[in-house]
């Protein structure tokens, strides 16, 4: 059993965190797992990706021709890794960043306004955790609560304060893709 | 390396010996060469300042290449240039140790120049005794960074042509300018006088070290009669009368705890 | 045990200092740089050194002079770095000091780029600097093996008195996986009786890889073989995937070792009997293991991320026992699982001939592709 999740947008939308949130709860529930950035000379601004393994055995590649799931933070990384998907896979990608319509249909999607809700949170750095919390929705190998614990657990001391905010981000975009799941 | 010491007769004063940090054996060095000087004066200073069982010494790649054979404290052979890191490397994991590179002009102002400046730069806790001859020695007689202008080697038989083979080096003044540096002064080693001045600059420089003020370095100016094709003597006129000229001697940076300290 | 995430430049580092590492000397290169900064962190809040050198010929001179006085020391770069640092490993050869260098491989050569790449094999298995000696060279293909790896680093660089390198390429330094870390050791210790430590009360030492008599030099490179002879009758290390009943074997390092176990498992469960060979030690390298699997297996397929320079040593190993093919990536390319798999799926479909020239085959395969 593995899980293969490629997670994309721009450098500063929070990829590499996701990846590790999902990573860290990933470790915390007992399983294997890889996360493997993209690493460039560019430190601001640029695309970001990580893919997230999770397996139940010592893992093999850490990076994979064609991921389970895409989350997708913005349109260039939705026109990139869309085709890469496999077929039976899930997308979930950022409307409020799009100006298109997941084109593949032998896929599930999910498209959520992800900058629109945090900010209507009141945090709009908090887009990442609104696409994880829809993306866990439809995510067999782990659960929001999961996610939730690891969050608490390894969040560093300076940034505990924005626990809750994370939750109520995550619990949003859970709540929004029941409704957008197509 | 145990010698037995002389037995000293009555009412003699013995007032010359070896030192005990230097092996009782001859050295390979040319006649009139003075690396043998600069040695036994290292040696003076690290018995006097009861140093010798600290100390760690770091021959460079040049003609003082077997230096480490000549003491009787702890020594290393650092690669071409790099004893200043080597220094570092060194002093940093043991501290309270005395550590020391001996290095030459191509070894120091060529190919070490990176190590030399980032050694004084960091205020390295470490002592360099730089040999300068204006010659690659060991190589047989070839230009190094230091060689005067016009002055004929087996790598410039026209003459150092400063217009295509660039100037002199003058490290002191160079690494007086960094913030690290302790103590670095010029000395020359052509006459009993300056050797005298050579060895109290010595003795500072260890000073500096000791009391961990900085780094140190003490330049001499130094002689090589057979790659310069001169007598001995021929050869100590010649660091006079055209060495010294060029490579002023004097005090570049003297730390002011130094400034009072008698020796 | 508990585990932490962590990435493998930090989790090499902490490794290290766990290992009782006295000293770390190190300059900045990616994709290794994480390595140096945790170094700059931790090492001083536990009272030990940290230094960022000038240059990377001045840190291996500046690990070359703390080994020299017995410390447990290490440095870590990328291929760019070793090549500078190729005079101050030989020194360290020569003079018979142990020290631990990580590289974390890069794509070159030149400058190259910052991408994972194993181009670096051969610059450190075969040719780390000028003259007679042998590294030990340990390639890791997980955070974890590589934090297992260093912890015996130190201690197999102390007993041979040799370098031993840690060869992680990028995707290795730069991803995260959950580890154990080893329970901190003690820092030694006394500084063994060859150690530079200052001559109080005792004859001086000296310590040099200056030996100007021929035979003297000869003596210390006999030394050095009988050393290297004993290394390799202990320090062999490799794992073994699937190979009980393979009919095929892939041969893979590091991470391609890991991507290769990928294509393997699918392979597998199309019924394919493949396995999976992953030398750890590149030096000394399993040279037995791999003549034993050459006498039973129909193929070998040697997969790396540079132009076969395994490759090559499993050739010598196999001595024309078994047909061979290559896969290779190069530049900062990783390949991705398909790819091997088409690869030993190939192997099923056309078998390679003895005479097959893998190299030749690989490289009509690439410029198909480009094409």
């Amino acid at each position: 059993m593995q899980t293969e999740i490629l997670i994309a947008g721009f450098g500063g939308q929070g990829v590499l965190f996701a990846g590790q949130v999902l990573a860290y709860a990933a470790m915390d529930s007992g399983y294997e797992v890889t996360w493997f950035p993209s690493y460039g000379p560019e430190m601001r601004g640029g695309t970001a990706n990580c893919t997230v393994i999770i397996a139940d055995e010592e893992i093999g590649s850490p990076l994979v021709a064609h991921p389970q799931v895409l989350m997708a933070l913005n349109a260039p990384s939705l026109d990139k890794f869309e085709p890469q998907v496999v077929p039976g896979g899930l997308i979930v990608a950022n409307a409020s960043l799009l100006n298109r319509e997941v084109e593949r249909d032998d896929v599930r999607a999910i498209i959520l306004k992800a900058n629109h809700i945090a900010e209507d949170l009141g945090d709009r750095r908090m887009a990442n955790m609104v696409m994880l919390g829809a993306l866990l929705t439809q995510l067999p190998v782990l659960t929001l609560e999961q996610v939730k614990t690891a969050l608490k657990e390894h969040l560093p001391e300076r940034k505990q304060y924005l626990l809750e905010a994370n939750y109520r981000a995550l619990d949003a975009g859970a709540a929004q893709a029941a409704e957008l799941i197509v | 390396m145990t010698v037995a010491a002389p037995t000293k007769p009555k009412n003699l004063k013995l007032v010359y010996q070896r030192p005990e940090s230097l092996v009782d054996s001859a050295t390979h060095y040319c006649p009139g060469c003075t690396h043998g000087i600069a040695h036994r004066l290292v040696a003076e200073v690290l018995d006097e300042m009861g140093l010798r069982e600290k100390t760690i010494g770091i021959a460079p790649v040049g003609c003082a290449v077997l230096a480490y054979e000549y003491f009787t404290f702890d020594g290393v052979e650092a690669a071409h240039g790099r004893a200043p890191a080597m220094a570092t490397g060194i002093k940093r994991v043991l501290p309270d140790r005395v550590v020391f590179t001996y290095q030459g002009d191509g070894d120091l102002a060529s190919i070490g120049m990176a190590e030399i400046m980032h050694a004084a730069a960091r205020g390295e806790r470490i002592t360099v005794i730089f040999i300068n001859n204006a010659i690659y020695g060991m190589t047989g007689g070839q230009m190094a960074p230091t060689t005067l202008p016009h002055q004929v080697t087996t790598s410039s038989p026209r003459g150092r042509d400063v217009a295509t083979q660039g100037y002199p080096i003058r490290m002191a003044e160079i690494l007086a300018n960094l913030d690290g540096a302790a103590y670095i002064v010029r000395r020359s080693l052509h006459d009993a006088t300056n050797i005298r001045k050579a060895k109290k600059a010595i003795r500072l420089a260890f000073e500096a070290q000791v009391r961990d003020l900085g780094f140190s370095m003490v330049e001499l100016l130094s002689t090589c009669p057979t790659n310069w094709g001169m007598s001995p003597v021929e050869a100590m006129e010649w660091v006079r009368d055209n060495m010294v000229p060029t490579y002023p001697l004097g005090d570049y940076k003297v730390a002011p705890e130094l400034q009072k300290l008698r020796v | 045990m508990t585990r932490e995430l962590m990435k493998g430049n930090v989790a090499m580092a902490e490794a290290a200092i766990r290992a009782g590492l006295d000293a770390y000397f190190g300059y900045p290169i990616t994709p290794q740089s994480e390595l140096l900064e945790w170094m700059s962190k931790r090492m001083p809040e536990e009272g030990r050194v940290f230094l960022q050198a000038e240059s990377e010929v001045a840190a291996i001179n500046m690990v070359y002079g703390a080994a020299c006085t017995g410390a447990r020391v290490m440095t870590s770069t990328s291929g760019p770095g070793i090549s500078l640092m190729a005079e101050g490993i030989s020194y360290i050869a020569g003079t018979e000091v142990p020290a631990v260098i990580v590289d974390v491989v890069r794509g070159g050569p030149g400058l190259g780029n910052i991408a994972p790449s194993q181009g670096d094999y051969r610059q450190v298995a075969h040719g780390a600097g000028h003259g007679d000696f042998f590294p030990i060279v340990l390639a890791p293909s997980s955070v974890q093996e590589a934090v297992d790896l260093i912890t015996e680093a130190f201690d197999l660089a102390e007993k041979y008195r040799t370098v031993v390198f840690i060869v992680a390429d990028g995707s290795i330094g730069q991803m995260m996986e959950p580890v154990s870390l080893p329970e901190p050791r003690a820092i030694q210790r006394e500084a063994p009786d060859w150690a530079v430590t200052g001559a109080e009360g005792r004859p001086r030492r000296t310590l040099t890889s200056l030996y100007l008599q021929p035979e003297e030099e000869e003596e210390v490179n006999l030394r050095l073989v009988r050393r290297w002879r004993e290394a390799e009758a202990n320090e062999i290390r490799y794992r073994e995937y699937y190979l009980d009943d393979a009919e095929y074997v892939v041969m893979g390092f590091g991470t391609a070792g890991r991507v290769a176990l990928s294509a393997v498992r699918a392979a597998r469960a199309q019924g394919i009997r493949v396995g999976l060979f992953r030398p750890v030690s590149l030096r000394p390298f399993p040279y037995q293991a791999v003549r034993e699997l050459a006498e039973k297996a129909k193929a070998f397929l040697v997969v790396e991320m540079n132009g076969g320079q395994m490759l090559d040593d499993v050739k010598a190993a196999a001595q024309g026992q078994v047909p061979i093919r290559f896969y290779g990536r190069m530049g900062g390319v990783v390949p991705f699982p398909d790819e091997v798999l088409d690869e030993i799926h190939a192997l099923v479909s056309e078998p390679p001939t003895l005479d097959e020239d893998p190299r030749a085959r690989w490289l009509d395969n690439m410029q198909r592709r480009m094409s």
